[in-house]
C-alpha cells in the first residue's frame, strides 16, 4: 500500500465516553455455579452516564455478569465469584461493603414487572423510607412524584396514587418499577430484559426513558433484541459461552464487528 | 465463506440482490463496448440498440431499490448483511449511471453527420473506453469475489483514464482551432470522452463500496486524481 492511500480512520468519539469516566470496572471476573464455570475472565469497563448493552445467546453469561454488579449472585448458595469488580474504584466484594447500601446504589429492573402489592405511592416510597431518605411527608411526596415524573409515569397515574400498583398495565408497571429503582437515587441501574414482556409502544416508552435517564445514571441493560441494543445503547458487549467475546461502540459492533462470532450472532447465523 | 442464516429466506434475498447487480454489470459492460463500436463505425442501428437496452438496466435498478427497502424492513439487517444490502443499492446506482453515460454516447452517434474522422482521436477514445471497461470488469469481479484488495487496485487505477482524457482534450482543441467546421464533431467527441471518464469515476465509486462491504470501513478521499482538463488551455497562436 502506498503512502498516498490513507484509509479513513473510523474512530468517532463515542458518546458513551463523553466524560471519559468508567463507572464500573470488571477485571478478570469469573463466576462458578457449583462446578459450572459460568463466566470466564471478564474484563469490561462500563462508562458513566451511558447505556451499555449486554447481548448474547441464552446461557452466555450476560445476566450472570449483570448480577455481579450488585452482588445478586450472593443469593445463590452455589455461586462463587472471583476477580475484581469495582464501582467508582471500590471493589463490590470488599468485606466492608454493606450489601444493602450497594443495592441502593445499584438499582435493578427485572424482565417481568414486579411491583409490590401496595399502592402506586407506596411502591415508590418504600425504598426512600427504608433508607431514611425523606425527613418528612412533604419530602417523601417530592421524592415519589419526582421519581414518577422521571419514569414518565406521573401524568398517567397522578389521580390514583392510592390505587394498587399491580392494577396498572404491563408497561406502566415496568415504569413504576423504574420509578421505584430511581427513587433511592442510585448511581447505576441494571435492567434485565426490561421490555421482553411489553408491547412495542410500551417498549418505545421505556427506551425513550432510558435515553433520558442516562444523563443522570449509568445504565446496563441485558437484552435479546439486537435492534433494542442498537437503538438504546452507546456501548455493546457480546458474550458467548461465558466469554466476553467483543465490546465496543454500539455503532461499530452492529455495522462492522471484529469477531466472527459476534458477526454470526448479530446477523442470525448461529446454528 | 459466510455461514448460512438461520432464516434461509434471508440468504435467498441476499443472493437475489447479488444476482441482479451482476446482471446489471453485464448489461453495462455490453452497452459501453457497443456504444464505442457504434461511434467508431458510425453505426446508427447499434447505437439504437444501446439506447434501447438502457430501459432494462433502469428496471433492474428499481428492482434492487424495492428489494433493498423490503429487506431492510423485513430483516433489519446488521453488520455484514447491512453492508451487503447498502452496497447493492449503491453499486446499482453507479451501474445505472454508467448505462446512462453509454446511452449518451450512443445518442451522439446519431447526431454525428460530419465526415471528420481522426484516427488518432478515435484510437484515443477507444483506448480510454478499453481502460474503463477493464476497470469495470475488475471492479465487478471484486464485487463477485468480495475481494477488497482487487477493489483497492481499481480504486487506484483511475489515473490512466485521466491521462488519456487530458491528451484527447488538447488534441480536440487543436482540431477545432484548425478548422471551425470540426467544432461540432469535436465537441461531441469531447463529450464522449468526458462520458467515458465519468464511467471510470463510477467504477472507482463501486470500488469504494466493495471495499466498505468487505472491510467495514470507508476509504478516504486520497484517491490519486489526474483529470486536468478543467485547467487545460491551448494558446491560440499554437
Amino acid at each position: 500500500m502506498t503512502a498516498a492511500v490513507q484509509l479513513a480512520q473510523n474512530d468517532p468519539q463515542p458518546v458513551a465516553e463523553a466524560n471519559g469516566r468508567s463507572k464500573v470496572i470488571a477485571r478478570d471476573v469469573n463466576v462458578y455455579y457449583g462446578d459450572k464455570h459460568a463466566l470466564r475472565n471478564v474484563d469490561l469497563d462500563i462508562p458513566e452516564n451511558a447505556v451499555t448493552a449486554l447481548i448474547g445467546p441464552s446461557g452466555c453469561g450476560k445476566t450472570t455478569f449483570l448480577r455481579c454488579i450488585n452482588r445478586m449472585n450472593d443469593t445463590i448458595p452455589t455461586a462463587r465469584v472471583t476477580g475484581r469488580l469495582e464501582i467508582d474504584g471500590r471493589d463490590v466484594h470488599d468485606p466492608e461493603i454493606d450489601v444493602v447500601q450497594l443495592r441502593a446504589r445499584v438499582g435493578m429492573v427485572f424482565q417481568k414487572p414486579n411491583p409490590f402489592p401496595k399502592s402506586i405511592f407506596e411502591n415508590v416510597a418504600y425504598g426512600p423510607r427504608i433508607h431514611g431518605l425523606a425527613r418528612n411527608k412533604s419530602d417523601m411526596e417530592e421524592i415519589v412524584i419526582g421519581s414518577l415524573r422521571r419514569a414518565g409515569l406521573y401524568e398517567e397515574v397522578k389521580d390514583r396514587l392510592g390505587e394498587s400498583g399491580t392494577a396498572l398495565s404491563g408497561g406502566q408497571q415496568q415504569r413504576l418499577c423504574i420509578a421505584r429503582a430511581i427513587a433511592v437515587s442510585p448511581d447505576v441501574i441494571l435492567m434485565d430484559e426490561p421490555c421482553s414482556a411489553l408491547d412495542p409502544i410500551a417498549t418505545a416508552k421505556i427506551e425513550e426513558l432510558m435515553d433520558e435517564l442516562r444523563t443522570n445514571f449509568t445504565i446496563v441493560i441485558v437484552t435479546h433484541s439486537m435492534q433494542q441494543a442498537a437503538r438504546v445503547s452507546q456501548r455493546t458487549a457480546f458474550f458467548h459461552l461465558g466469554i466476553l467475546v467483543e465490546q465496543g461502540v454500539t455503532g461499530e459492533i452492529f455495522t462492522a464487528p471484529k469477531d466472527q462470532r459476534t458477526q454470526d450472532y448479530i446477523t442470525g447465523r448461529f446454528g | 465463506m459466510v455461514a448460512e442464516h438461520t432464516m434461509k429466506a434471508f440468504d435467498a434475498d441476499l443472493q437475489d440482490l447479488g444476482r441482479i447487480v451482476a446482471e446489471m454489470g453485464g448489461i453495462a459492460e455490453q452497452q459501453i463496448s457497443d456504444a464505442i463500436d457504434a461511434l467508431d463505425r458510425r453505426d446508427a442501428m447499434l447505437a439504437q440498440q444501446v439506447i434501447a437496452s438502457d430501459a432494462r438496466i433502469d428496471t433492474l435498478q428499481r428492482e434492487i431499490e424495492e428489494k433493498v427497502i423490503l429487506t431492510i424492513a423485513r430483516r433489519q439487517p446488521m453488520a455484514v448483511d447491512l453492508r451487503e444490502i447498502v452496497g447493492a443499492l449503491r453499486i446499482s446506482n453507479d451501474l445505472e449511471r454508467i448505462g446512462d453515460l453509454a446511452k449518451n454516447i450512443a445518442k451522439r452517434v446519431l447526431a454525428l453527420d460530419s465526415e471528420f474522422k481522426s484516427q488518432r482521436v478515435m484510437r484515443g477514445v477507444e483506448h480510454m473506453a478499453e481502460l474503463v471497461l477493464a476497470q469495470i470488469k475488475d471492479v465487478l469481479d471484486s464485487y463477485t469475489k468480495r475481494d477488497a484488495q482487487k477493489a483497492l487496485s481499481v480504486w487506484r487505477s483511475d489515473e490512466g483514464v485521466d491521462a488519456v482524457n487530458n491528451s484527447l482534450f488538447r488534441e480536440l482543441l487543436t482540431y477545432m482551432m484548425e478548422d471551425p467546421r470540426n467544432i461540432s464533431i469535436c465537441i461531441h467527441l469531447l463529450f464522449c470522452a468526458k462520458n467515458i471518464e465519468r464511467m471510470g469515476d463510477h467504477a472507482t465509486n463501486i470500488a469504494e463500496t466493495v471495499y466498505y462491504m468487505v472491510e467495514g470501513r470507508m476509504l478516504g478521499d486520497e484517491r490519486p486524481k489526474g483529470d486536468k482538463t478543467s485547467m487545460t488551455m491551448v494558446p491560440f497562436d499554437a
